[in-house]
């Protein structure tokens, strides 16, 4: 308990961070907190084994693919401005942001970065297509042990075969999204922030 | 079941009636209404979103699917997302640091005493249906579309994952382990700077008077009490001396129900001061691993005094050996009672973890204790991994003073066709609701080890139960 914060927080960092994120400025002190919590090196930055310390987490049956979403492409480590950007996207959608024009770009937690978030979790490899392999792995890692290889392997196909419109076998960006269409992402993809 | 939450709230969410007891419904009435009214549907229902999460007994299984029904604590109220939200009212330095910070835009922690996050309290199936229910009114391709499949029986949606991808990603912001393990966060500051975290030059007033602290608690109390707790020996005695060197003020409630000879003792544990503190009361016989260092020879001197029980490292990993030793202790009747501490490590007394159940397997009286430490003078919470022992005892002797409730429980026994397991719980329950404390269904083990692979199988089978289930629903039709 003793050990303070060993970088504090600046408030230009702060302010930056609000801009980017969009949180306010009580979330994202409370959030460095939990960040610093989580550091047990104290180095200002989390790797994958400080997430998996985390039990709630370590008995998610995607919580691998979880947290490989907060590292960047080859990288082992984040920092806080990563976490916050990657928890960005969980934040609700706001009403006075669903009608604005993107003149600075979408906001982290629009529809569609949520959809391509989610995107991201299935497509390990970056090709913007989710394979039938990338589609096995997910469902494989979400039933364990309890579904045979075979049943396994036609409910991906049929999967396949539903979302696919031009016959290529794998799902693009755009499939997923059409089939996603009348799903209320923006509710089930967002973590209600208190204050 | 057709009904809303009366606050109108969007989103889904366990329902709960109005208490029956009065005073506990005008608690609620006055959290939904702002006032009592004198006429209101009797059968208004709230839901789950408006009770932080220590208000729930079971929130943890709950969440993870074990269990079906979230159930509220006794005495639980409402006090999230009311219809306006209200200020709390702090104490003085608290006021006078956030002043500070205002004036000179420095950065405050805030605490996280109502959470960072609003979690959902719905479980695995009933947000799948949810999911799936919107998701299924989309329209199929021609040439794709297969005999006998139907809207509401498609078996796997892409959009499964948000559901674990969101619980994943709140367990990241907001889990109830790591808090356990971290010391709790104080609102108001009780200067001592090492429980806050936003220590600056706020003010100088502030800091002239921690100044004085600082040379009242290491000038004056600190020799003092180290005079006092090197020159006695004798037992009852000796607790006292410590107690009083720590200057612990403790106050024993229901000293009628307090262990009598031949039962065992279970309290929670928050720090190795538990054992001082309820053997000031009491005579008990201890139970533990021999330790080295400065442990080890308190240990070997009190075994001189009474006859406790102590084990080699070697002999604790042989559980039957151990459970023999206590029940033949536990069968003399003029043997002292044994105390235990059953969460098997300190926990920061915010809440109480899983009982091992071993010392519930003996067949004896248990007679439960609940300690509170009151967190506004000193920290008592002992994070071992942090600290070492001479380190804590320092940091013990040199704050404030060492404030706690302990609380005698009435006996219980195991009863007929119970197992131990259900029987430790029963008692956890019971202690938790007395000190106030959360009640956890996670081992204080968690602490140094990983969390054990079988709670991820179970989800897995959850969510293959509901995979295949539909898939043989279609099979049929």
């Amino acid at each position: 308990m003793g050990s303070r914060a060993s970088s504090l927080l600046r408030e230009e960092d702060i302010e930056e961070i609000k801009k980017e994120t969009g949180f306010s400025h009580s979330q994202i002190t409370r959030l460095y907190s939990r960040f610093h919590s989580l550091d047990k090196g104290e180095n200002g930055a989390l790797s994958r084994e400080d997430f998996q310390r985390i039990p709630e987490l370590a008995i998610n049956p995607l919580g691998d693919r979880i947290i490989n979403a907060f590292f960047p492409e080859g990288e082992d480590q984040v920092n806080f401005r990563g976490f916050m950007k990657t928890l960005a996207r969980f934040r609700p959608v706001e009403d006075n942001e669903k009608n604005k024009g993107p003149p600075s770009g979408e906001p982290l937690n629009s529809r569609m970065n949520k959809l391509l978030f989610a995107f991201r979790l299935y497509d390990l490899d970056r090709d913007d297509k989710i394979s039938r392999d990338e589609l096995l792995q997910v469902l494989r890692m979400m039933v364990g042990v309890n579904i045979s290889d075979e049943q396994l392997g036609s409910i991906a196909d049929r999967t396949i075969q539903e979302a696919d419109t031009n016959g290529d076998m794998c799902i693009s960006f755009t499939e997923f999204t059409k089939v996603l269409e009348k799903v209320d992402v923006e509710q089930k993809m967002s973590i209600r922030f208190l204050h | 079941m057709s009904r809303v939450c009366v606050l109108r709230c969007e989103t889904k969410s366990v329902l709960f009636q109005l208490p029956k007891q009065e005073r506990l419904r005008e608690k609620w009435l006055q959290f939904i209404f702002q006032r009592i009214p004198k006429g209101y549907n009797p059968r208004v229902v709230l839901c789950a979103r408006h009770f932080t999460d220590d208000c729930f007994d079971n929130l943890g299984a709950f969440s993870a699917g074990y269990v079906k029904r979230l159930s509220l604590r006794e005495g639980a109220i409402p006090t999230l997302f009311g219809p306006f939200s209200s200020t709390e009212s702090q104490p003085w330095a608290t006021l006078r640091i956030e002043r500070g910070a205002k004036e000179k835009k420095h950065l405050l922690y805030k605490t996280n005493a109502n959470g960072i996050i609003a979690k959902e309290p719905t479980s695995l199936e009933e947000e799948l249906k949810e999911i799936r229910q919107n998701g299924c009114n989309r329209k199929l391709k021609g040439p794709t579309t297969i005999i006998g499949h139907t809207p509401t029986s498609s078996e796997y949606e892409m959009s499964d994952i948000f559901y674990f991808f969101r619980r994943g990603i709140e367990s990241i912001v907001d889990d109830e382990v790591t808090k356990c393990f971290t010391a709790e966060e104080l609102e108001s500051w009780n200067l001592l700077t090492r429980s806050n975290y936003n220590f600056q030059h706020i003010s100088t007033r502030l800091t002239v008077l921690w100044g004085l602290g600082v040379v009242i608690r290491y000038g004056f109390l600190l020799p003092l009490r180290l005079k006092c707790l090197l020159s006695e020996k004798v037992h009852l005695m000796c607790y006292r001396i410590c107690v009083r060197a720590l200057t612990a003020i403790i106050m024993y409630h229901h000293s009628e129900n307090k262990p009598k000879n031949g039962g065992i003792c279970v309290a929670n544990h928050t720090s190795p001061i538990d054992v001082i503190i309820l053997a000031s009361d009491g005579c008990y016989a201890m139970v533990g691993q021999i330790h080295g260092g400065l442990m080890g020879i308190i240990q070997r001197s009190m075994v001189k005094a009474c006859p406790h029980i102590w084990f080699e490292r070697s002999e604790v990993k042989d559980r039957h050996l151990v459970a023999k030793r206590l029940s033949d202790h536990v069968k003399d009747k003029t043997k002292l009672p044994i105390l235990i501490f059953p969460e098997g490590t300190c926990i920061n007394n915010t809440s109480v973890m899983m009982f091992k159940k071993g010392s519930f397997e003996i067949g004896s009286t248990v007679y439960p204790v609940a300690i509170k430490y009151d967190p506004r003078f000193g920290e008592a919470f002992w994070n071992s991994s942090k600290f070492g022992m001479v380190n804590y005892l320092l940091r013990m002797m040199s704050s404030w003073a060492i404030v706690c409730s302990v609380w005698y429980l009435p006996p219980m026994t195991r009863q007929e066709g119970e197992d131990a397991v259900h029987f430790a719980n029963r008692v956890k329950a019971a202690i938790a609701r007395q000190g106030g404390l959360v009640d956890l269904l996670w081992d204080g083990g968690l602490k140094r080890e990983k969390v054990k692979d079988t709670f991820k199988e179970e989800q897995q089978k959850l969510y293959s139960k509901i995979l295949v289930g539909v898939h043989e629903d279609r099979s049929r039709s």
